[in-house]
């Protein structure tokens, strides 16, 4: 039996190899998130980090801004299968964030406020591949996706790059986030379409 | 969390099926219902979605992602697809796909967006647009001695209400109320609407009579910006978070 579609040619687009497999690009920034939009006020705002030693460091939202800031401009691939090319953001670098942080962790699980987490290798995090993002577009990221402040790890599906980033807790053994337990990849390239467990 | 119990194996889950479309359903002026068949469906529960995917004869493919709008019927399933202005494969399946012919599918996927018939309480639904499809296929899988489903559909003008007749029918059913928020143009007074339209407001909510003490889980699906304002307001009305399920699209799903 035949796949293919009697009749369908479909619109190419040029896109320079940038588009990974089974992705197509839009203009628009839609949102994928799991429940209700959390709102937090910036003078309650932290982020933290623990090791796996329990060690705990954190970070109000003034010494955030206190910190070095990069302005990446990265493509992003969504695992609903949207891209978004040349996206533009205002973030601090995880290695400024994790450098006075000793761990012999090979893995972060990222809780967000709202209860969202999701898994990474902790060398994904590093060698400025990844930020803490509060900025998209020159304006502050709105709260729909996912300010006052994310995770932006572009390299890797966006739903790795946790919105309302709370807390990154290093761990030896990796641990399945919210919807890495639901069926979705623990790695997630999008270059190797690692959409689902098993990919 | 515990891992989620979701009909067939991974690696059942995530193989490309060959489908054939059996019949098209015009639901509206922009949406249809594409019943497909697909060999050894392995079943699915109400809120997945598929992957579909179509192949161009030089090997091009394009890949998106449709809620089932129904239980399984065997191989049977369907799915309803909102024609997306410019859409390079909604136009294609709501005009072009002939009975008979070919596509890919897998699935199904998502765990999370999920109605379980063995699920404690009461259900809330709440659906902008075409995003009433996935929260049908909860409503059609409610066994009739299920627990108590209500559904507040916002969408723009009578005419483009998907499943009309059916809703109304059930919504006539013990145990099912569904009500239609009309945002740009109502039925009119004569026909009992009395709501002026305009977007969905608390009061749309309230007036469906469940609160937090009655601990509905919440099901909101359809565009962005009207997902955002019905779990915010379900939110500030005391809803626990943790009930309120949401599921979005924007405009990629094309």
């Amino acid at each position: 039996m035949s796949f293919v579609t009697r009749g369908f040619h479909g619109r190419r687009r040029d896109d320079d190899g940038r588009l990974p497999p089974g992705q197509h690009l839009t203009g628009d920034f839609p949102v994928l998130s799991a429940g209700p939009t959390p709102r937090i006020p910036l003078d309650e705002w932290e982020l933290w980090v623990a090791t796996e030693e329990g060690t705990r460091h954190t970070w109000s939202w003034a010494e955030l801004m206190a910190l070095a800031a990069d302005e990446p401009t990265v493509d992003i691939h969504c695992v609903t299968s949207w891209s978004k090319l040349d996206t533009t953001w205002r973030g601090v670098s995880l290695d400024t964030i994790l450098a006075d942080v000793e761990t012999a962790a090979d893995y972060a699980l990222v809780h967000s406020y709202g209860g969202y987490t999701t898994n990474l290798p902790l060398e994904d995090l590093l060698d400025g591949k990844a930020w803490v993002a509060y900025e998209f577009e020159g304006d502050d990221l709105h709260p729909e996706h996912g300010g006052p402040a994310r995770l932006l790890v572009p390299h890797l599906y966006f739903w790795k790059s946790a919105k309302w980033v709370h807390g990154i807790e290093l761990v030896l053994e990796d641990t399945p986030g919210f919807w890495e337990q639901l069926g979705y990849h623990d790695y997630g390239d999008p270059w190797r379409e690692q959409r689902y467990q098993g990919d | 969390m515990a891992r989620a119990a979701i009909p067939g194996g991974l690696s059942a889950r995530r193989a490309w099926r060959p489908a054939r479309l059996l019949e098209r359903r015009v639901e509206t002026a922009s949406a249809s219902t594409l019943v497909l068949e697909v060999a050894d469906w392995p079943g699915h529960l109400p809120g997945q979605h598929v992957d579909l995917r179509l192949t161009a004869d030089d090997g091009y493919t394009a890949t998106r992602s449709y809620s089932l709008s129904a239980p399984a019927e065997g191989d049977r399933v369907e799915v309803t697809v909102q024609r997306v202005p410019d859409g390079e494969v909604s136009t294609f399946l709501c005009d072009d796909l002939q009975l008979g012919d070919a596509a890919l599918l897998r699935g199904p996927v998502g765990g999370w967006f999920v109605w379980r018939p063995e699920q404690p309480g009461p259900v809330l639904l709440v659906a902008g647009g075409s995003g009433v499809v996935p929260l049908m296929a909860m409503l059609r899988a409610r066994p009739a001695d299920g627990p108590p489903f209500r559904l507040v559909y916002s969408v723009r003008q009578p005419d483009d209400v998907i499943y009309r007749a059916e809703l109304d029918a059930l919504g006539r059913a013990e145990g099912v109320d569904v009500r239609y928020v009309f945002t740009r143009r109502g039925a009119g007074e004569d026909d009992g609407d009395e709501r002026p339209p305009g977007r969905l407001r608390a009061a749309d909510l309230d007036a469906a009579g469940w609160g937090p003490a009655d601990a509905p889980t919440c099901y909101v699906c359809g565009p962005t910006g009207f997902v955002e304002a019905a779990a915010t307001i379900l939110a500030a009305a005391g809803h626990d978070p943790a009930r309120i399920r949401t599921e979005r699209f924007g405009p990629s799903g094309s």
